[in-house]
């Protein structure tokens, strides 16, 4: 994703990537970064909750619009307010992706030959 | 405070991702300087988590992926900005869709955005905003050669003067 923002951005249009990743943003050279300390497929924050999604939605607008050099990287100040151990799990596909089906086998099969 | 970007990664994929630099070829900046007031510019959104409009367009391909793990569809979807959540459906073998479909808002904010332009804090919103399935492996050759150049001519033709990229 940090790519395709460098791609748009060098065709002329702004751009921000708002992550749970943002130090790996950071390392593919994004523009500009919004980080947020939320679970995969939560950009904006918990379903149905207005103002936590606004709040970061404006923060992105903020760092879109008003930083004034590449590599800017704003992290959002919010935690999560699930439960550690519940939220990891939450985010997760409940079948492994196909990848990591892949590796895991791979891994196994290695164990098992060894 | 300072977002840790591996919370919730489980530590087997952290070295995926984790002090790999830039791709080969992408190490230079990149800068468009955003140059109007907000209140005067037009915003587009894109989310990578594989959303798409039920009735009127295909999913993303699952099956091939499954077959070819490695492969991930690289094509891109224009989602009007005035869909409805139930209209959404998500195509997305990395993630748990469930929130997702209770509430498209949280990838892709896009009735909180047409609330900014209402209240007018931002100028407007584009008619279209966009969506990708954001596991690119063997994809990324078609994300760079086909998608990226069709995905910033739709914005550029939707008179895009932002747009806030949000990774699934």
């Amino acid at each position: 994703m940090p790519v395709l923002a460098r791609w748009i951005e060098a065709a002329g249009i702004p751009t921000v990537v708002v992550t749970m990743m943002p130090s790996v943003a950071e390392e593919r050279r994004a523009p500009r970064v919004v980080g947020v300390e939320f679970p995969f497929g939560h950009a904006f924050g918990m379903p149905h909750d207005r103002v936590m999604q606004r709040r970061t939605l404006e923060l992105a607008l903020r760092v879109l619009a008003g930083a004034s050099k590449f590599g800017t990287r704003v992290d959002m100040d919010m935690e999560w307010p699930v439960p550690l151990r519940e939220a990891y799990q939450a985010w997760q596909p409940k079948v492994a992706s196909p990848i990591v089906r892949k590796l895991l086998e791979a891994q196994r099969s290695q164990q098992n030959s060894s | 405070m300072i977002v840790d970007s591996f919370k919730f990664l489980p530590r087997t994929y952290r070295p995926f991702y984790d002090g790999r630099g830039p791709f080969a070829g992408e190490e230079e900046p990149v800068w468009a300087p955003f140059e109007k007031r907000l209140a005067e510019s037009r915003i587009a959104l894109l989310t990578s988590a594989g959303m798409y409009v039920k009735s009127s367009q295909p999913s993303f391909d699952l099956e091939r992926e499954q077959t070819q793990p490695e492969w991930g569809d690289p094509t891109w979807r224009a989602i009007p900005s005035a869909t409805p959540a139930a209209e959404i459906g998500v195509a997305h073998l990395h993630i748990n869709d469930e929130d997702l479909l209770a509430d498209p808002e949280i990838a892709l904010p896009m009735h909180l955005l047409a609330e900014l332009e209402s209240e007018g804090v931002v100028g407007g919103a584009v008619a279209e905003h966009l969506s990708v399935m954001g596991f690119q492996k063997l994809g990324l050759r078609d994300w760079r050669q086909t998608a990226a150049p069709e995905l910033i001519a739709h914005l550029q033709e939707q008179g895009a003067g932002g747009l806030i990229l949000a990774p699934a």
